[in-house]
């Protein structure tokens, strides 16, 4: 039988070429009509350290980075020791043998990486060098890999030619060692191409271009990782007239000075991560209270304080939902996937612009640095809102009433005060009780607004249900159906609009005997979140600052379904 | 009470400065409304915590634009609505604690950027509204409630602090000569780049300045202010320095440059050479 997928761990020191060689293949196979992801992590330095990069190619859809390795490509001795152990049985190891040497066993094949470019007359070849030998271990056609170097190389320069040439050569060469080595993952099942047209992109990129679908004006931010790809993409794309991206010199800068570009009439939004959240959360306050719609995403890193700057967490939910002092409920996107980032920015902007108020986008590491095939968004079928602005003349009292009021525009009539104190109709600052009431209600009656989110459910008979949410909707899912493979019995919900939840998906959530919560933070942050509205949740954690393991959910949600079917047994 | 508001329960005590600095703005607003025939709806009144933080509320006639943001961050607020609006006049009311001591680190970025904004610094040496804790402007060995035996830290000279930074529209004014002030702060809205109004505006109840900077004969106390010479070019920059090192107070224009351009200025001209791509084009640029 034909495998049906394929995942490749790329590790070695920062600058050898670890994350290109998988993007590379990544988007080599993404060409031929392969699904694929990447999954990456990096340290906190600039050059140099040890890192690592994993590629997953599929027929299907890829949900998660792969639990097990077919092949490992290793740089150097201490990449091979540190991630020998995460190779499948039978998987083959392919290693830089102009660096080490390694015993062989079976199992290795060692090329001089660097000898075998340079032989092509391009030095900086090494990448295709590993992609022949890969596309030989699993049989993959040499034409798709082919085909990918003249589309990569074609940029129309007088070098052209002989690059494409160096590069097929370097295909060539690395194809050769593998089959000298005889080794055989056996074949990779020819792809399917998909339907609808794919692109290929990381997490932030999609949330970028989901932004700019939803029309945003203005983009300020403070650099920090793993939310800088946004404001690099900003800095470069939001130009033109009446937009503009800017650096600001802190993130308590760029929190109010969204706010600004808001209450001025735009849409606005800053990207940042735990550490910006934190020190972002009255600017984010004061645009609750003054009802002016603002996007923050926040790509989650591990925390708190520095905490782990380049790996994933699930563990700011919570700061998230209530990132102020004061009543405050915030309205919380989170997206589980690269093609979600997309949907999640146009989501928010619209929910900012239909409540008149501060939207969070949950984001993760885990996503926001991943490379995945996604279908390309159709942008004509886009529903994008745009808050109702006020056109009458002065005098007018813009927070009278309930619910949402026109919204005035500096420059124009209908001068009023927005006040990050408590205030009057006109936003005057207020001490009255009764005053204080009104105004707390109409705030959170704002909020009933956005009740129309969506959600996912399958066997929704069933008394016990799985919920992931954000990035561990992946592995979450790999492992559910694997579980009703299994025949066990449970059903499955997810959705990424976090708050406000649809009140039909928590009227059946209600419902449930239990949920489970797989969900990396040691609180059980979202399971708690659902307790707090009745929901008899449970969380399943893991605080390793890395993404859940397929094999390891397998096994902890079994044992949650055992220990109720258990109980369940009459005495 | 404010005119408009009648919830609105906010006093400023009787003989505070910011009375006369309040009168001092609606003079130029009014004036510059007429000037430049603007409706009085194209200004934005950005302030930030603390006695000066209620101008917004309690300005009289016409009423503009206003936002009563957070302590400290009214120039980051001001940055986000004149960047997405440079067509709005854009002043900032702020008093010596929010501008200088939590607020301070938001100077130096405007001041590179020369944000085109008109600040007005309500200086009273000391936290009002909290009930009088020393400010950075408050002198060496000062008594305050929260430095009891003096103030261990030196005294911020702010004008100098402005020159140091690049700021490139510099004056100094007292809220007991609003006509003079409202000058200042017309010339400040006109001046194309980051402008600072420094205006001494006592505090009647934590600390009264008035004696000190208009002097009193009967008293024997000789005046603190007193007119920057006319023969002064704001154009030079040594000449500002000698100025705001000497002895006292000089009121009026310390510093103007006009040679440098302002944040929106660059913005434009760095637009004319950038071409930008369309959401499709972005989009197609991802095809596998």
């Amino acid at each position: 039988m034909k495998s049906q997928d394929f995942v490749v761990r790329f590790a070695g020191e920062g600058g050898q070429g670890v994350v290109t060689s998988a993007e590379g293949l990544a988007q080599a196979a993404a060409q031929a009509g392969y699904h694929a992801q990447t999954f990456a992590t990096f340290p906190s330095q600039i050059l140099g350290g040890p890192t690592w990069t994993q590629a997953r190619i599929s027929t299907r859809p890829v949900l998660s980075p792969g639990d097990q390795l077919d092949v490992l490509v290793v740089f150097n001795r201490e990449a091979y020791e540190t991630h020998r152990q995460e190779v499948r049985e039978n998987g083959v190891i392919v290693f830089d043998s102009g660096t080490f040497e390694l015993v062989a066993n079976g199992r290795t094949l060692g090329m001089p990486f660097e000898a075998l470019a340079k032989s092509t007359g391009n030095p900086r070849a090494t990448n295709m060098v590993i992609m022949g030998a890969l596309a030989q271990l699993v049989n993959m056609p040499q034409e798709y890999l082919e085909q990918f170097v003249k589309q990569r190389f074609s940029r129309g320069r007088s070098g052209d030619e002989e690059i494409i040439r160096a590069n097929i050569m370097a295909l060539s060469l690395g194809r050769q060692e593998a089959l000298r080595s005889g080794f055989n993952l056996g074949e990779l099942a020819l792809p399917t191409k998909p339907e609808r047209e794919h692109i290929l992109l990381k997490g932030n990129e999609a949330a970028a271009l989901g932004a700019l679908a939803a029309g945003v004006d203005v983009y300020i931010g403070y650099p920090i990782s793993p939310a800088n790809t946004i404001l690099i993409f900003m800095e470069r794309n939001l130009v033109g007239p009446g937009k503009f991206a800017y650096q600001a010199s802190s993130e308590i800068e760029a929190i109010n000075a969204i706010i600004g570009a808001g209450y001025a009439g735009k849409k606005a939004m800053t990207a940042t991560s735990g550490p910006g959240l934190s020190l972002m959360k009255e600017g984010i306050g004061m645009g609750w209270m003054t009802e002016v719609p603002v996007v923050i995403v926040n790509v989650q890193r591990g925390g708190p304080a520095t905490g782990l700057p380049t790996k994933t967490e699930q563990s700011d939910l919570m700061s998230s939902l209530y990132p102020a002092h004061g009543d405050v409920s915030m309205p919380v996107i989170a997206p589980g996937t690269v093609e979600e980032c997309f949907y999640a920015m146009v989501n928010a902007f619209n929910w900012a612009e239909r409540y008149q108020g501060p939207v969070i986008v949950l984001s993760e590491q885990i996503l926001s640095e991943r490379t995945q095939d996604i279908p390309r968004p159709d942008l004509s079928s886009l529903v994008i809102e745009n808050r109702e602005v006020y056109r009458g003349s002065n005098g007018y009292l813009r927070y009278e009433g309930p619910g949402v009021t026109p919204f005035p525009v500096p420059g124009s009539p209908g001068a009023y005060n927005a006040n990050a104190s408590e205030h009057d109709t006109h936003g005057d600052t207020t001490h009255l009780p009764s005053r204080r009431v009104e105004m707390t209600e109409r705030r959170f009656a704002k909020l009933k607004l956005l009740e129309d989110g969506t959600y996912e459910c399958e066997h929704r008979e069933e008394p016990v249900a799985v919920m992931p949410w954000g990035g561990s909707k992946g592995p979450v899912r790999e492992a559910y159906e694997a579980l009703l493979d299994r025949g066990e019995r449970l059903g499955w919900y997810y959705t990424m609009q976090i708050n406000p939840l649809s009140p039909r998906l928590l009227n059946e959530l209600r419902q449930k005997e239990r949920v489970i919560v797989p969900e990396l933070n040691y609180l059980g942050q979202f399971a708690a979140f659902l307790r707090s509205q009745g929901v008899r949740a449970e969380a399943i954690t893991q605080y390793t600052g890395l993404p859940f393991k397929v094999r390891d959910l397998v096994a902890r949600l079994e044992e949650r379904v055992r220990v109720r079917q258990k109980r369940t047994v009459p005495a | 009470m404010s005119a408009k508001g009648r919830e609105y329960d906010f006093k400023w005590c009787p003989g505070c400065g910011d009375f006369g600095v309040r009168r001092a703005l609606e003079w130029a607003l009014e004036a510059r409304t007429m000037r430049t025939e603007l409706p009085i709806e194209s200004n934005v009144v950005v302030s930030g915590i603390g006695c000066s933080g209620n101008l917004v509320h309690l300005l009289e006639g016409p009423q503009p634009y206003g936002f009563h943001g957070l302590h400290g961050r009214s120039l980051p607020l001001a940055f986000g609505v004149k960047m997405s609006r440079p067509e709005l006049n854009v002043v900032i009311t702020a008093g010596d604690g929010d501008f200088l001591s939590i607020g301070v680190e938001h100077i130096p970025p405007q001041a590179l950027r020369n944000l085109d904004v008109t600040v007005v610094v309500m200086d009273n040496g000391v936290y009002g509204l909290t009930k009088g804790q020393s400010s950075p402007t408050t002198p060496q060995g000062g008594v305050t409630v929260s430095t009891p035996y003096g103030k261990l830290e030196a005294a911020l000279n702010p004008l100098e602090f402005y020159l140091t930074l690049g700021v490139t529209f510099i004056a100094s004014g007292f809220s007991g000569r609003p006509k003079e002030l409202a000058k200042l702060i017309e010339a400040g809205m006109d001046h194309q780049g980051f402008a600072i109004v420094h205006v001494q505006s006592p505090c009647t109840t934590y600390n009264d300045t008035y004696d000190v900077i208009k002097g009193d004969s009967k008293k024997g106390i000789q005046p603190k202010a007193w007119n920057v010479p006319q023969e002064h070019d704001p154009a030079d920059r040594d000449a500002a320095y000698k100025l705001v090192r000497a002895e006292g107070l000089p009121i009026g224009i310390i510093y103007r440059n006009t040679a440098v351009p302002s944040l929106a200025q660059r913005q434009d001209q760095q637009g004319k050479k950038v071409s930008h791509r369309s959401l499709e084009q972005l989009v197609d640029s991802y095809r596998v």
